[in-house]
């Protein structure tokens, strides 16, 4: 009988507590023990009385999918960037929140979409492999090829979406030339972050494409301080984690509860640590000292979506070209 | 009465006639090479249908009956036993195919292996035995089966002449025992005299009515003369 | 002389080896032969075979269909789709190639060689071919990589190095995962030469180089064609392999580019067109089969009682040469990878574990079915249904598995929640990915079975369940288990459509990502041990059950 027993368990949804039930479709890694979910689903379940349940996988694409039929009420871990076609399906509804004061280095004004951590593309190195490492963007493309870099797929990732529109903020219409540039020195193209990153922690590569919060993992939870972000005169490109309520909720009170409760205090102190970027809403004086410790650029670059959708296409065909040889 | 009603076979590009009636008794079934002697044998056993005629089994048509409901016991050529199971399991597949045997019917299968000489033997599988044994545990199932209708394809072709006698011997026993109607496929023509009364010559693509076996061995038809030299 | 020698030599490997995709009943040439009576003929009757393949037709095509119809027809194809077509098939090509001819010199070693320990290595080689495809770039990486084994050697010897990133990568990891399966089959060609040709051989007193030109290039002749072919399907639709290690979209798959098209660009339309392409070039290779004998199944035992003649000499240095490079290719990215990992595998977090019981269960289930399904489809071809039925087994070959996912996402939508769905539809789909490998070593099995017993079992009336308790399940065991293993194996090593379904109970594969995803890239190479380990296990326990 027991024997039975475990594989139901395992395999069967938890039994529900609550009557109601708020719906977070979250990006894959927020639900794991050690992503921000529980911390996030604790701290409102003490608040609302409801039961609140992650789902995790490939947002965007399950909920274009399932349209209005969705049982999504809020969704939680759209990235900037993204936005215009989650925008164009109709089926999210305006969050209802004051977006003036925020933490960010961009105006933001969106009623939709609403950011809670965000942080800046970066090439991350290890000072005790690479000494003496491009203190600027420019430097970078003229450094000598064998300084290898690993970095992410434009058509498959959000980080490699980013790099795409950074080195088109900077360089502009020269942008092929700048990839012609960096081309030699990418040892590889890899799906996601994780694979990049794991290349690069491996010693496989000198430098990941990452974000500038990254040094902050290893020095909280490894001590490691020889992990860096470059920091470059010309800028790095904001990227944004971002929430909405779905319009067609069938509960529209508990989603907006959600939403009123992201830009307070209490969850944004959750987001640093647990999800290694910076919060949307906090003044500078609470994030944990080793964010408030960590280089920033002086110059924070980023496309509206207007922009970046229409800059999408023509500069993944630069990029294309560049690769294809 | 086994009566084959104007059947036409085809297989291919090769065709089996046969219309005639087999009274009861034994029977060797004697053509050349290639003549189409199996392809008799798997007609009554019902692994091929004819395209036309039927099959009759003392006035039931038996032509489209599936080849394990037939009044029929068959012997092949190879692979007359399961080498994974016991030769008590073997056996007892001649009293049910699924084995859920009662207990009488497992002192029936003790006793018939008592019978074929093959006592003490229930537990071991058929590699463990000797061809001559293993053709012993194939007849003590022949004999639990006691079907009316017995076909054998040369069962006995791999084993030496002494072992063969003994087997057809064995065979006679259990036909007399039974009142089986018998069909044996050979091809030595002292087998035939020794244990067929009559012969069914397989030629042309034809198998004739049964004729005495002695005379037609005597003066053989012509193909049939060069099959035996 | 010579001529006359080929002549007898040939036939016997091409007929007791070389089954092959097509395994239609012999036909009647000379119907006094009980051989040619394997097939009764029959009116049609529908066995459990017919259904599972229709269904899985359904499914494949059916969701195929879906997709497009979901957004109302195909899309055109991209220039960049044109080329991973191009590349697909060139990669392909070139792997399949490359696994073929290296595999030769190391089953002529393993065919001629005794040593201590020889059953166990080749066990051993046969291990990458079900390690997951995440691992198994881990350990590349670690002895081929820029800070591997390989080119910190050749930077001590000052010799320029070697990169694994780029085509070069892709076809190297590829090589990795099939030359086991080459090795296998080849290995068998080998051990069906007939003792007697060897001995035959010996007494006109042969030297090596004669047996190579009249017993062994024959054999391979007749072999290597099968092999490629297996493997060159297997490389078709090559998807993570490409995305770690292809160094960019130079090394774009087809199967990368539904991904894509899937993804990020959320164009329905797309992906279902390149999954047509897919289907297209599946059905291509098979009727490119048509032609070429494919070796059967390589689980059936490897030790045959021919010991081909050993020379000595030069020779001896050589096999030696070759099983130590086959041995040191496969096994040290293995050793490495445990190597790294072991150390915080008692550490992993509890998560970890019961996502890795959850695969387990799951991997469980998917090779219950995959036997299931193996083994109605093998009965029904042994029986002689039609060609298509083994074509429907082969289709999951070629099948993406994210449009095959997406498919059923938008066929059951209305019956259940994806939540419901995540992972019954995992199970089902590793299930039918699994068929192909399953078939080719039972679809054998059951021929053999279907000729030797099929007449004996007719005769006693034997049918129904009673037929498959005390024939087919015992006479089948050993190519059932293997086929269970290998299924259990890929099941547990899959990332696949569990991603896009989402879900709240993630698998092992999963949670390494999402480990990687958190920055924990130690406690993703513990977890990647855990799932070797675990796949391995899995994959013994069945082929052990079956013996």
């Amino acid at each position: 009988m027991k024997i039975v027993l475990i594989p139901a368990l395992l395999l069967a949804s938890p039994a529900l507590a609550q009557d109601r039930v708020l719906t977070v479709y979250a990006s894959d890694y927020v639900a794991s023990e050690w992503g921000p979910g529980p911390r996030i689903e604790k701290g409102f379940e003490a608040i609302c009385d409801c039961d609140l349940q992650f789902v995790t996988g490939d947002i965007l694409p399950r909920i274009l999918m399932e349209g209005e039929g969705t049982e999504a009420d809020i969704v939680f871990g759209l990235n900037t960037d993204m936005t215009a076609r989650a925008r164009a399906s109709g089926l999210f509804a305006p969050h209802g929140q004051d977006t003036t004061g925020m933490s960010l280095p961009v105006a933001w004004s969106d009623d939709i979409f609403l950011p809670y951590n965000w942080g800046e593309t970066a090439f991350v190195y290890d000072e005790t492999r690479l000494e003496s490492p491009p203190a600027s963007f420019d430097e970078l493309l003229e450094a000598p090829d064998d300084l290898k870099i690993v970095i992410q797929d434009p058509r498959s990732s959000i980080s490699g979406l980013a790099l795409l529109l950074w080195v088109k903020q900077v360089y502009g219409d020269d942008a092929p030339e700048a990839w012609a540039k960096l081309a030699p020195k990418v040892l590889t193209v890899t799906r996601g972050w994780s694979e990049s990153y794991g290349l690069f922690t491996e010693g496989e590569a000198d430098m990941v494409l990452s974000y500038t919060t990254s040094p902050a993992y290893h020095i909280a939870a490894e001590d490691d301080t020889t992990k860096k972000a470059a920091i470059f005169p010309e800028g790095h490109y904001f990227m944004a984690e971002l929430a909405a309520q779905v319009a067609s909720t069938d509960q529209p009170e508990l989603a907006q509860q959600f939403m009123d409760w992201i830009l307070t205090p209490e969850f944004q102190k959750t987001i640093p640590l647990a999800n290694w970027s910076l919060p949307a809403k906090l003044p500078v004086e609470d994030w944990p000292q080793v964010m408030r410790d960590l280089p920033r650029p002086d110059k924070t670059l980023f496309y509206s979506e207007d922009e970046a959708e229409a800059l999408r296409q023509p500069a993944l065909d630069e990029w294309l070209r560049a690769f294809a040889g | 009465m086994l009566e084959f009603r104007d059947i036409l076979l085809r297989q291919g590009g090769f065709t089996l006639a046969a219309d005639f009636a087999l009274p009861q008794g034994r029977h060797a079934v004697i053509g050349a090479s290639g003549s189409g002697k199996s392809t008799l044998l798997a007609l009554v056993g019902g692994f091929l249908s004819p395209e036309r005629g039927r099959l009759v089994w003392d006035g039931q048509d038996i032509t489209g009956m599936a080849p394990g409901r037939r009044p029929v016991s068959t012997l092949f050529q190879h692979h007359n036993l399961f080498p994974h199971l016991t030769v008590a399991q073997n056996v007892g597949m001649g009293l049910r195919p699924d084995l859920r045997l009662d207990r009488a019917q497992k002192d029936r299968v003790t006793q018939v292996l008592e019978e074929v000489g093959l006592g003490g033997t229930a537990d071991r599988r058929p590699g463990a035995l000797s061809g001559g044994q293993q053709g012993r545990v194939a007849l003590a199932r022949v004999l639990l089966r006691a079907r009316p209708l017995l076909l054998l394809d040369e069962p006995f072709a791999a084993l030496g002449p002494a072992l063969k006698s003994e087997m057809l011997a064995l065979l006679s026993r259990i036909v007399d025992e039974t009142g089986a109607t018998v069909l044996m496929v050979t091809h030595d023509p002292a087998d035939a005299r020794a244990f067929a009364p009559l012969t069914v010559l397989v030629e042309d693509g034809r198998a004739h009515a049964p004729c005495p076996t002695g005379p037609l061995l005597d003066d053989p038809p012509p193909g049939l003369r060069a099959y035996l030299g | 002389m010579a001529a006359r020698l080929r002549g007898v030599t040939v036939d016997r490997p091409q007929s007791a080896n070389a089954a092959s995709l097509r395994h239609d009943v012999p036909s009647a040439a000379s119907p006094a032969d009980t051989d040619a009576l394997r097939g009764p003929r029959r009116r049609f009757v529908v066995l459990p075979g017919h259904l599972v393949a229709a269904l899985l037709a359904a499914a494949i095509l059916g969701t195929l269909a879906a997709v497009a119809w979901a957004v109302g027809g195909l899309s055109a194809l991209t220039e960049w789709d044109w080329r991973a077509l191009r590349f697909t098939l060139w990669q392909a090509a070139l792997s399949a190639t490359l696994s073929a001819l290296l595999a030769v010199p190391v089953a002529r070693a393993l065919a001629r060689r005794r040593f201590p320990g020889r059953g166990l290595l080749v066990t051993l080689l046969g291990a990458p071919f079900i390690l997951p495809v995440i691992v198994a770039i881990m350990g590349l990486i670690a002895i081929f990589g820029r800070n591997g084994f390989v080119n910190d050697s050749l930077r001590g010897l000052g010799l320029p190095e070697m990169s694994v990133y780029g085509w070069q990568g892709v076809i190297l990891a590829h090589v990795f995962f099939n030359l086991p399966l080459s090795v296998r089959l080849i290995l068998q060609g080998w051990q069906a030469i007939p003792a007697e040709r060897f001995r035959l051989a010996a007494s006109l007193d042969f030297a090596p180089r004669d047996i190579a030109r009249h017993l062994e290039r024959p054999m391979l002749r007749s072999v290597l064609p099968g092999v490629w072919l297996a493997v060159f399907l297997v490389c078709l639709t090559s998807f993570t392999v490409a995305l770690a290690l292809g160094g960019g979209p130079g090394a774009t798959t087809v199967e990368l580019a539904i991904y894509q098209a899937f993804r990020f660009d959320f164009d329905l339309g797309r992906a279902a067109t390149l999954g047509l392409v897919q289907i297209a070039l599946c059905v291509g290779a098979l009727l490119l089969a048509r032609w070429i004998a494919v070796p059967a199944g390589f689980g059936a035992g490897m030790d045959g009682p021919a010991l081909p003649p050993a020379p000595g000499g030069w020779r001896k240095g050589g096999d030696a040469l070759a099983i130590a490079a086959a041995a040191a290719f496969l096994l040290t990215p293995l050793l490495s990878v445990t190597a790294a990992g072991l150390p915080r595998l008692v550490v992993l977090p509890g998560e970890v574990w019961t996502a890795a019981l959850r695969s387990v269960i799951m991997a469980v289930t998917s090779a219950t079915l995959a036997v299931a399904a193996c083994l109605a489809l093998a009965l029904a071809i042994a029986r002689g249904a039609g060609r298509w039925v083994e074509a429907a087994g082969m289709l999951p070959l070629v099948a993406s598995p994210l449009v095959l996912g997406t498919g059923l996402f938008i066929l059951l939508r209305d019956m259940a929640t994806p939540q419901q769905m995540a992972l019954p539809v995992t199970v089902a789909v590793n299930a039918a990915m699994a068929l192909p490998f399953g078939l080719r070593a039972l679809i054998p099995a059951a021929q053999a079975l279907q000729a030797d017993y099929g007449q004996l079992a007719a005769s006693l009336d034997l049918r129904g369940l009673a037929r498959l308790r005390l024939l087919v399940l015992p006479r089948l065991a050993r190519p059932l288990g293997f086929a269970g293993g290998l299924a259990a194996a890929l099941a547990m090593g899959d990332l696949g459509v569990i991603t896009l379904f989402a879900s709240d109970q993630p698998t092992l594969p999963l949670k390494l990502y999402q480990l990687m995803n958190s920055y924990r890239m130690a406690d993703a190479s513990a977890a990647a041990v855990l799932l070797m380990t675990l796949s391995f296990a899995l994959f013994w326990i069945f082929d052990r059950g079956g013996r």
